[in-house]
């Protein structure tokens, strides 16, 4: 029933390495990307128009920074950043190169989630903030964060996902997990149950993802206990 | 004493500036419940923001216990603002927190240590009757629970002023009458200033002593409820007193005449005897008594006889009897 192929990636644990290399690329970058674009995303809510501290320049520069990598797709983005990688870690190819490549295409999109999340919370809730006299510091942190808390549950998940959809490209520059298995074994082997074996797992992780995060959403969330 | 002098708000945009408030002077003292009544888009909840400056005014001087606060920095303005408590109409309590943690919330702002604003947050439960809904959260509340949590809420930091925005209009009218009570308790009990805006009569019936009218962004009138009710001067107050007997009068054609009774001939049979001496018959077109701080007040308006000479006598009647009347246009 299953090719040769399989039976020997599966029995070599190359497939199980796969699993935990792409589980272990896509956390950590998402990690990453989250420590970097969620304080970027405060910033561009907090100075945004409608925020608690305008201040329109600063807004538009990290905006338009924002789209700018936003726009590139993942694969050019990728070749074209090798030298950055090579900066940062010392190698442009491998995992760990790739994690470079992967922060740097979340955390733009981090901080647009982070962003649309923190300008779910009401502004009058905000505004009652004010009234108390907390100071801008204290609203981000007492009153923003914590109420946009199952938004941004919510925005995890999605980034995630994406992250390890990009992860799948990771075979383009030496990288490994289950989109390198793919390519190597199922697509230039021709053997089309291990492609297919690929991405019925890759569903599988984003299967848990998705129901781990929803489920924390709901978990935290105190909104709809009636 | 918070005092308001010549105060202005203009909004402007890139082609056109819209006049919110204009020329506002008001004088607020301490220990009374002050109103605030316009119809929507007057102004309103402008003017109570330029109070704790969650609207800056564009021009004039906002005073708080004689202190100009309009040019205040930015940290004293901060530690200003836990003197004076806001409730809301949305109520906007932190979803995400309980009712206890949201009334110890002002405290952590101001530095209050855990414990002690735990049990400083129980009292004001114990205050507004939800001591034993300290664990829910908003969303398990009704509207009238939420604003009792939003004003137990206020007081938490002991403000000696209370700005409640619109504080009962989404809720039915027994919920709003019981919120009232309890304002009126908190102002009575505590010493709170309270400063209420509102578009309803009836708010301010029931718990004002002092109300200003606003009416496109100025003050049309300002009195004390008693004397304001009674004899509404602006046209903007005799809508807002007199909602529906306007529309029903206009209908009426004829001329009319609006007369004003106080306490101390509301029991007379004013109309009969008018009749009678003027013989000449009049439409009743609305009427309406209402009780006010322990007083009776009344309006009526009738519709004049056709016959000009009959309108005449009854004017003529009028003008020599203690009512107070004057002819509608």
């Amino acid at each position: 029933m299953f090719s040769e192929m399989l039976i020997k990636l599966w029995e070599n644990g190359i497939i199980l390495k796969g699993v935990w290399e792409t589980i272990y690329m896509t956390t950590l970058s998402s990690l990453i990307a989250y420590i970097i674009g969620l304080p970027l995303g405060v910033v561009l809510s907090v100075t945004s128009g409608e925020g608690i501290r305008p201040i329109p320049w600063l807004n538009r520069v990290l905006g338009l920074a924002v789209n700018f990598f936003r726009s590139i797709p993942f694969i050019i983005l990728m070749v074209a950043m090798l030298p950055v990688a090579k900066w940062i870690v010392g190698v442009s190819l491998g995992n760990r190169a790739m994690i470079v490549m992967l922060v740097i295409a979340a955390t733009p999109y981090v901080a647009r989630m982070v962003e649309s999340s923190l300008k779910e919370v009401d502004s009058g809730v905000v505004e009652a903030a004010q009234s108390m006299g907390t100071g801008n510091q204290q609203i981000v942190w007492k009153v923003l964060l914590p109420e946009a808390r199952p938004s941004l549950a919510t925005g995890a998940v999605i980034s995630m996902v994406t992250i390890l959809g990009y992860s799948a490209m990771a075979a383009t520059i030496g990288g490994t997990g289950l989109g390198q298995i793919a390519i190597s074994y199922g697509h230039q082997r021709f053997q089309p149950d291990v492609t297919w074996c690929c991405v019925f797992l890759t569903v599988i992780i984003v299967q848990i993802i998705q129901e781990l995060g929803a489920w924390t959403a709901k978990k935290i969330d105190k909104r709809r206990r009636g | 004493m918070i005092e308001l002098r010549h105060v202005g708000k203009t909004y402007k945009t890139a082609d056109s500036e819209i006049v919110a408030l204009e020329d506002i002077s008001i004088s607020i003292q301490d220990g009374e419940i002050y109103g605030i009544i316009g119809l929507s888009g007057a102004g309103k909840s402008t003017l109570v923001r330029c109070i704790n400056l969650l609207e800056r005014p564009t021009a004039g001087q906002v005073f708080v216990d004689g202190n100009e606060i309009t040019g205040m920095d930015r940290r004293k303005l901060l530690r200003l603002r836990r003197s004076i408590g806001m409730i809301f109409q949305n109520f906007n309590l932190l979803e995400q927190r309980s009712v206890l943690r949201n009334v110890t919330f002002p405290l952590e702002v101001s530095g209050v240590k855990g414990q002690e604003a735990g049990r400083r947050a129980m009292e004001l439960l114990e205050l507004v009757g939800l001591s034993d809904r300290a664990g829910f959260y908003p969303a398990q509340l009704s509207g009238g629970q939420k604003q009792r949590v939003a004003i137990a809420r206020a007081l938490a930091t002991n403000p000696r002023y209370l700005l409640c925005d619109e504080a009962t209009s989404a809720l039915d009218p027994n919920t709003t009458r019981s919120i009232l009570e309890l304002l009126k308790k908190i102002n009575q009990s505590l010493g709170v200033t309270i400063i209420l805006i509102t578009h309803e009569m009836r708010v301010i019936e029931q718990i004002c002593d002092r109300v200003a009218v606003l009416g496109q962004s100025r003050i049309a009138e300002e009195g004390r409820v008693s004397e304001v009710l009674i004899n509404p001067r602006s046209d903007i107050a005799k809508e807002l007193i007199l909602p529906e007997k306007k529309k029903g009068c206009e209908i009426y054609g004829g001329r009319r005449v609006r007369l004003t009774f106080h306490s101390a001939y509301s029991r007379e049979p004013l109309i009969s005897r008018m009749v009678l001496d003027c013989q000449a018959p009049v439409n009743i077109l609305y009427a309406d008594t209402k009780e006010l701080g322990g007083e009776m007040y009344g309006h009526m308006i009738i519709g004049l006889p056709a016959e000009e000479h009959e309108a005449d006598r009854i004017l003529a009647w009028l003008k020599k009897s203690p009512v107070e009347w004057c002819e509608e246009v």
